[in-house]
């Protein structure tokens, strides 16, 4: 069967349409209603930043924020995401001008592939703004849903608290 | 991965539409955090022709009241686990909420969801094996003749073996929680004790719900200010992962006379498991390491154990001995 024929199954497909907003911009999109909000963001919008792990809500490499919380994009359907407000790594900062934490991650060499490092990024700032990042082993604790498959941790944890002390010392 | 089959979805605007959206064709699901439901659609498990949004419904928040709390069926658990109330007065509800999966999957799953929440048994969930009987009824059970190290020990049938997951289930069934459900027919409350099936000849029936019918709320009532208590989970690594043995355990004491004692487990059971014969030897009597054992022993004797779980029969005997060490200050 030559690619791109229709199948009956093909012609099953629902669709949905409507308006994302992504870091601050709006993208109409349409898209079949199984699409996630990691594909979405990958294959439609060209925001490759946010990566896909295991695609099954168990590797944390797909974190992005839903209306300021952390969620898996992975098991987000993109239809669900209307109204939403979704940030992801590429609304936090870039190489011109990186978020601090992003530079921290390079000060304490918090990666080996990176492959993980915009879920982990994405997940340790929220982690931060939730008040959760008093301890080493806090920082563990409410970090544990981001798996380095290199094994980075030690690293990524001085990373994070490299900048939880430097917000603390801020207040 | 892409979920399966194809799906019409509808986002319902009022819970009366949600329902008569999921009356009007054979196989409709809600859809609320999805952290199971989507899940399972990509893995061709569930294959829904249409899913119902619920997420925008306001069956959020929680209502405080001076004996209980009703908490809404969409309110998330790392928003019942912030809840100073819950915090104060349900601390092991709070525990069992977060040693479940991570921040981002407790963001997104609802407290409904998570009463409903599937088993992580890899015959249920890896629809490329013939034999399951919760997912192809009469099929047959592939995790008792095979890999069954995480299955169950408690509330087995010889149709199915399957661990229930959750957490927050196993504090809630030994505070006598109750569930509020809506469907076609009007609204009841099921008592969550009543509320799952062990699986008998068919565990492709795990729970009272009726097609259609939606969890609005669950009515949780609150421990005694004097009580303590404590859920501890035993699991392969430290953090995001589920129990091989875990115990909820509320006492409320006189001196070391334990005068009420609520028991359940989890991670060895295919529901969400009480332990009333633990309770019965805990209730009314001098707190003691011995009698722990006693307990322990009493909330394990209809264990029916494999090979690759006995471990589990010894192992849930001990958490729960922990647990009573930990909340009566008892250890000797």
């Amino acid at each position: 069967m030559a690619f791109g024929v229709s199948s009956p199954t093909d012609q099953q497909v629902s669709q949905a349409e409507f308006t994302l907003r992504v870091n601050g911009e709006e993208y109409a999109v349409r898209v079949d209603t199984r699409a996630t909000l990691l594909d979405v963001l990958r294959d439609r919008l060209g925001l490759t930043g946010t990566k896909k792990g295991c695609d099954q809500g168990a590797c944390g490499a797909c974190t992005v924020h839903v209306d300021g919380k952390r969620v898996l994009s992975c098991l987000t359907l993109a239809a669900q995401c209307q109204d939403r407000r979704v940030t992801t790594i590429e609304g936090v900062g870039d190489g011109a001008s990186p978020h601090p934490l992003q530079s921290a991650f390079l000060q304490h060499d918090g990666f080996q592939c990176g492959y993980c490092t915009p879920g982990q990024i994405m997940s340790a700032l929220a982690l931060l703004n939730e008040g959760r990042a008093g301890s080493a082993d806090e920082i563990r604790e409410y970090m544990s849903g981001n798996i380095c498959r290199c094994g980075a941790y030690q690293n990524i944890v001085s990373a994070i608290q490299q900048v939880a002390g430097d917000r603390g010392a801020a207040l | 991965m892409i979920v399966v089959q194809p799906f019409e979805y509808v986002r319902a605007g009022a819970v009366a539409e949600a329902i008569g959206e999921a009356g009007a064709v054979g196989s409709a699901a809600y859809l609320a955090g999805g952290t199971t439901q989507l899940d399972l659609m990509k893995d061709g498990v569930l294959r829904p022709s249409r899913l119902i949004d619920i997420t925008r419904l306001p069956l959020g928040g929680i209502e405080h009241h001076e004996d209980r709390l009703v908490v809404g069926s969409l309110t998330t658990m790392e928003e019942l686990a912030a809840d100073s109330v819950v915090g104060r007065r349900l601390p092991f509800v709070r525990e069992a909420l977060l040693r479940s999966a991570s921040v981002q999957l407790r963001n997104m799953a609802t407290i409904g969801g998570n009463l409903l929440q599937r088993t992580r048994c890899r015959y249920f969930r890896d629809r490329t094996v013939a034999t399951c009987n919760k997912r192809a009824p009469g099929s047959g059970c592939g995790a008792i003749t095979g890999a069954h190290r995480t299955s169950a020990v408690l509330g087995t049938s010889p149709s199915c073996i399957a661990t229930h997951a959750s957490d927050l289930a196993v504090t809630l069934i030994s505070l006598d929680a109750t569930v509020h459900v809506i469907g076609a027919e009007g609204s009841r409350a099921v008592p969550l004790t009543g509320f799952y099936r062990v699986p008998g000849e068919d565990p492709s029936v795990e729970n009272d719900l009726r097609p259609g019918e939606l969890i609005t709320a669950i009515e949780v009532p609150l421990l005694p200010p004097e009580a303590r208590s404590h859920y501890l989970k035993v699991r392969d690594r430290a953090s995001y992962e589920f129990a091989l043995a875990s115990a909820a355990v509320a006492v409320t004491m006189r001196g070391t006379r334990i005068e009420a004692a609520r028991v359940a487990l989890g991670g060895v059971a295919t529901v969400p498991w009480r332990a009333v014969e633990a309770e019965a030897v805990l209730t009314g009597a001098e707190a003691s390491v011995a009698l722990f054992r006693t307990a322990a022993h009493a909330a394990v004797a209809g264990a029916d154990p494999r090979p690759q779980n006995a471990f589990k029969v010894e192992l849930a005997q001990r958490t729960l001995m922990r647990s009573l060490r930990s909340v009566t200050g008892v250890s000797s």
